[in-house]
């Protein structure tokens, strides 16, 4: 079971929680709309419902720490300090993106915020967390790497592979496991004879723990203490957060593997509901509060989606530009 | 202190040059580590690395576990990370299981960020068939991985080459996957004469002829230098053409010798189908088909898993008599010289 933690709250605290969770959520509904309005293609993966896991973790980061993400990181992005109009901008395929219109939803990438990417390939990022933490340790840095990944990838062998190095070597890594029990549409107990994620953490002598994901400020105390606890050069921790993805997996998904109900369930102790009515049973917050907070939230993205309408396309011309980084004879 | 490096003018194997290449760039640069299966207290798999564990201790040369998905990765990291790895694959067939890695990371990192990340990893492979390893064992992917932008492909077949391509690979900011063909590793030579640095941009002349060019890399080179020796014999003055590079692919230096000679055959260890040989043909059709006096002819290894026993290895891979016998196949078509 998750640790329950009670934890004192201030309002000013509890509303910059709420108001980094709304950023996330008016985003993503903002992204289905412009969906279907085919203002952003490819693939589209929204995070609401994870919100708490983006906002609660990321706090506790210096800005010189590494992350390392995966193709459903809009929330990841934004938290971690990317404008959002250039996150935007990148969803429209506009040369004002964040990666210049090359990557898209899933290849979000930010080298003055130390942010290694949207990687599209389920547990491809573990072993690039690994490197940047060799790295990080090899040049005595005191900065770790943090690495999210999703429930799916503990089916890869590059999970084990770079948990087992991680630890071997004791690197400063945190794992952040995003556990929303569905890798697409596959549920994590019809994939993993373990389901409990920590434990596979623990087979390679890596100290783990669930969180619950839903509850902002859980993620935030314990993300807290293990960063502290990773930074100490002792080695990788693993945390397993426990949360639910309310919307599909992609565009493309007509949810035929879940119920309903179960969908409803967990939107009733969703990570936005938990924290205003924690905030409000304490008088920490008003109904006014919350409805400022969104109206923020959605001028914020109001304005980004303005930027990246109006930015230009990306020249043609450079179509080839930055496959080398060096000279091509 | 380290040992001072070896005098250049004496003989040394394939072998010792990489390993000074190796010694090179670790004295030369603090940032640089050899990670990998073996490297460390088995002295490497081919035992390229052998002494270096004691030389430089274990956090530069890093053994791993057998796990080349992560420690492949580990690789970018560590060079996003501000590294200069060294990430010795034991072989290229053993690349396969990071080809995640290399392919979805390596080689788009830097364009998918819009160029704000690029790779500065040098991956070392052994490469190819000879040695009675049967199919697991005896891959040449060289030419498969050119396919891919984003990465660079080198080929060394010289002990000069063997020395100093390491040195350049790590000074390019981008991967590089450097083929090492395992059967060259016991090739004796001696380095050139105050050479200390090579490119990695041309392809090189290792033999001049005016009758037909033989166009080769790796252990493929040595075959054909040796097939143009047999046909030295007969009058027939064949150029040989050393690719060195396969991604970016020299092309001009290829053109200017087909332009030459006028005849063009091209010996490559990868299967014919989808290969580096076909590339090649395809750019001198391409850029010099007026030029030509015959059709383009390849030597190429047998569309086969390569096989265990002995002789059936040796008819599966290019041979001197294979290069010498597509020569006159090519002379004949086109009247002899």
């Amino acid at each position: 079971m998750t640790e329950t933690v009670e934890l004192p709250v201030s309002r000013e605290h509890g509303l910059e929680l709420l108001r980094e969770m709304l950023r996330i959520r008016c985003f993503e509904d903002r992204c289905y709309r412009l969906y279907g309005e085919t203002k952003i293609r490819g693939f589209l993966h929204l995070y609401n419902g994870e919100e708490a896991v983006a906002v609660g973790a990321m706090r506790s980061l210096r800005p010189t720490d590494a992350v390392v993400s995966t193709y459903r990181e809009h929330g990841h992005a934004i938290v971690r300090g990317i404008p959002m109009p250039a996150v935007m901008a990148e969803l429209f395929g506009k040369q004002t993106g964040c990666s210049r219109g090359r990557g898209g939803s899933m290849h979000l990438f930010d080298a003055s915020r130390r942010f290694y990417g949207g990687n599209a390939i389920v547990a491809g990022g573990l072993p690039i967390a690994v490197g940047l933490a060799l790295a990080q340790k090899l040049l005595r840095q005191n900065d770790i790497t943090t690495c999210f990944f999703g429930d799916g990838a503990v089916a890869e062998g590059e999970f084990h592979e770079s948990l087992n190095l991680a630890s071997l070597w004791k690197l400063p890594v945190l794992f952040l496991c995003e556990n929303n029990l569905y890798a697409m549409g596959t549920a994590l107990d019809q994939a993993q004879a373990e389901t409990d994620i920590t434990t596979k953490a623990r087979a390679y002598r890596m100290a783990a723990q669930p969180v619950d994901g839903m509850d902002v400020l859980a993620v935030e105390t314990m993300v807290s203490r293990a960063v502290d606890e990773v930074r100490t050069g002792r080695g990788p921790i693993l945390l397993e957060m426990r949360t639910y993805r309310f919307r599909a997996h992609s565009m493309f998904d007509p949810q035929l593997y879940r119920d309903k109900a179960e969908v409803a369930q967990w939107e009733r102790k969703g990570p936005i509901i938990t924290l205003t009515t924690r905030l409000k049973a304490l008088g920490l917050m008003s109904e006014d509060d919350y409805e400022r907070c969104e109206r923020e939230a959605n001028a914020e993205v109001d304005a980004a989606v303005q930027f990246a309408e109006a930015s230009p396309w990306e020249s043609v011309a450079d179509l080839e530009r930055f496959v080398y980084a060096g000279p091509v004879a | 202190m380290p040992d001072p490096l070896p005098d250049s003018r004496s003989a040394m194997s394939y072998r010792d040059a990489v390993r000074e290449a190796l010694r090179s760039a670790l004295i030369a640069d603090p940032r640089v580590f050899l990670m990998g299966e073996d490297v460390g207290r088995y002295g490497g798999s081919y035992a390229v690395s052998k002494g270096l564990l004691e030389e430089f201790g274990a956090d530069r040369i890093r053994d791993t576990p057998l796990s080349e998905s992560a420690f492949v990765g580990a690789g970018i990291g560590a060079a996003l990370g501000g590294l200069k790895p060294i990430v010795e694959v034991m072989t290229v067939n053993f690349s396969l299981l990071a080809l995640d890695q290399i392919m979805n990371n390596a080689a788009t990192l830097s364009h998918m960020s819009g160029g704000q990340f690029n790779v500065p990893l040098v991956i070392r492979l052994a490469t190819g068939a000879g040695r009675q390893l049967a199919a697991q064992h005896s891959h040449s992917l060289e030419g498969w991985y050119a396919h891919i932008p984003g990465l660079r492909i080198l080929t060394p077949a010289t002990i000069d080459d063997a020395r100093f391509m390491l040195a350049a690979a790590l000074a390019c900011p981008d991967p590089v996957l450097l083929f090492e063909h395992q059967y060259l590793y016991n090739m004796e030579g001696h380095l050139t004469a105050g050479l200390e640095a090579v490119n990695l941009h041309n392809a090189a002349i290792r033999r001049a002829g005016r009758d037909v060019t033989l166009i080769a890399y790796g252990w493929s080179l040595h075959k054909s230098l040796a097939a143009a020796e047999e046909l030295a014999r007969t009058g027939i003055e064949a150029e040989v053409l050393d690719l060195r590079t396969l991604r970016p692919l020299d092309e001009q230096a290829i053109i200017a010798s087909v332009r030459r000679t006028r005849r063009a055959v091209i010996v490559d260890e990868g299967w014919r189908s989808g290969s580096l040989s076909a590339e090649v043909t395809t750019r001198i059709v391409e850029q010099a088909f007026y030029d030509l006096d015959a059709p383009v002819v390849r030597v190429c290894t047998a569309e086969v898993p390569v096989p265990y026993a002995k002789h059936l290895e040796d008819a599966a891979l290019p041979s001197p008599d294979r290069i010498v016998a597509a020569v006159r196949t090519v002379l004949e078509s086109s009247g002899s010289p």
